[in-house]
């Protein structure tokens, strides 16, 4: 097809596949560090807020390729012998924990504060305040905003190209070399994103509009 | 662990390294303000335009903002070349960056214009201005200023994402980076630099926002209060 070969797409269907594992990774690992990253941004203690917010401004002021070459780079510093795939999820986890903990932290300020007061009123202690009353209502608000993300994150994985990892982006770079086809080859690639993209995409607009809804 | 620091790589790397922030805050600087006019122009065309207009406007940013930013680079890139078009990797790379900036912001800007309270527009109705009198002097002053902080964070997003622009031989800053650890063998402290410096620029960068906010926006400047 287009003067590429049904092998030669397959080997995209490849990449993609790799794209998909790297991004779950990526949210998966994020959704872990980001969490403790989001209570620590909202906690009352000084120097916890601080340390996060040194470390969301930090992440968020370097580059994901960047941070590729760091991870990849430091990890072999410890005597590992780095595969692509861990260092690119790592790189993943670091980049998504930022993004998501500051996402999760306005998720949680946005719960009225008359919440936190009135299980105050009804002697919860501070955990079971936290666990049964705002944590149901900010999940409700954060799905909008973290199914949002993931369309970062699975874009955001192409930059693992940088350290030879081998997804969607990679494969298509190899092909295009093969072949010297890139608008079939890129558009193809393109293509496969906008697919695992745009619903995603479209899913966080329904969701919020819902939302918006039930609070009018 | 013993692992031993050599910065020596600054002294005799240092005017690559120098070249290389230039390089990165050429392309910021040079994509920023036509990636927020065509922003605009979209956000416009969306909200105002023909049917026809609405629609493809639509489907650019759509296009845009679901496929990564290194495939659409990919794409020109290659593309253009195989048409026989040489327009040079640095052309290449602002293209593709205005063009990606043209349709985040274009979102924004559309989140602005709808934000305008309608008294504003009635107002300005109510003194016979002309279309395009309110468009340039109520509704984008009022617009730009209201999404300003998501403007700027976009902005920086977009200088960061220059450093993808080596993968076709823009030598920015993390290329210098690769140059620089492929001979020394460095790495990991070469990227520990590079990471500080793209700190270092993203706080830079939105300094000089905030600063253009201050004297663009009369209003912010003399109240001092957000809008």
């Amino acid at each position: 097809m287009l003067g590429v070969s049904l092998d030669q797409y397959g080997f995209l269907v490849q990449g993609a596949f790799w794209t998909v594992v790297l991004s779950l990774m990526g949210f998966v690992g994020g959704t872990i560090v980001g969490l403790p990253v989001a209570l620590a941004r909202i906690s009352r203690g000084w120097f916890l807020c601080r340390l996060s917010s040194v470390y969301v401004q930090f992440v968020q002021g370097i580059p994901l390729p960047v941070i590729m070459f760091v991870v990849y780079f430091g990890v072999s510093i410890y005597g590992f012998d780095v595969n692509a795939l861990v260092a690119a999820a790592i790189a993943m986890t670091l980049y998504s924990s930022a993004y998501l903990g500051e996402i999760w932290k306005g998720c949680i300020q946005a719960v009225p504060k008359t919440q936190w007061e009135a299980g105050e009123c009804l002697a919860l202690t501070n955990l079971q305040r936290f666990i049964y009353v705002i944590l149901p209502q900010a999940l409700r608000i954060a799905v909008p905003p973290t199914v949002g993300f993931l369309v970062q994150i699975v874009k955001n994985t192409s930059y693992s190209v940088v350290i030879g990892f081998f997804d969607l982006t990679y494969s298509a770079k190899i092909l295009n070399n093969a072949t010297f086809k890139p608008f079939v080859i890129f558009t193809a690639a393109a293509l496969i994103y906008f697919a695992i993209c745009f619903p995603l995409s479209r899913y966080a607009r329904r969701f919020e509009l819902r939302l918006h809804r039930r609070n009018a | 662990m013993d692992y031993v620091f050599d910065f020596s790589f600054l002294e005799s790397f240092r005017s690559e390294i120098i070249n290389g922030v230039r390089l990165t805050v050429m392309l910021t600087v040079v994509s920023i303000l036509p990636g927020f006019a065509l922003g605009t122009a979209c956000a416009v065309g969306r909200l105002y335009g023909p049917r026809w207009l609405q629609t493809a406007v639509t489907i650019y940013v759509e296009a845009i903002r679901n496929t990564p930013l290194i495939i659409q680079v990919f794409w020109l890139f290659f593309g253009l070349t195989v048409l026989g078009a040489r327009i040079g990797p640095f052309n290449a790379a602002v293209i593709a960056l205005v063009i990606n900036t043209g349709a985040y912001s274009a979102e924004i800007m559309r989140a602005g214009f709808q934000a305008i309270p309608k008294g504003q527009l009635e107002a300005a109705n109510c003194l016979a201005m002309t279309r395009r009198q309110i468009f340039w002097n109520i509704q984008l002053p009022q617009a730009a200023e209201l999404v300003y902080p998501a403007l700027v964070s976009q902005f920086i997003l977009m200088m960061l994402a220059t450093s993808i622009m080596s993968q076709i031989s823009v030598e920015e800053l993390t290329g210098v980076g690769y140059q620089v650890q492929s001979i020394t063998f460095r790495g990991f402290d070469v990227y520990l630099v590079i990471a500080v410096l793209y700190l270092a620029l993203a706080t830079m960068l939105r300094l000089c926002l905030h600063g253009a906010a201050q004297l663009a926006f009369t209003r912010l400047r003399k109240l001092r209060t957000p809008l």
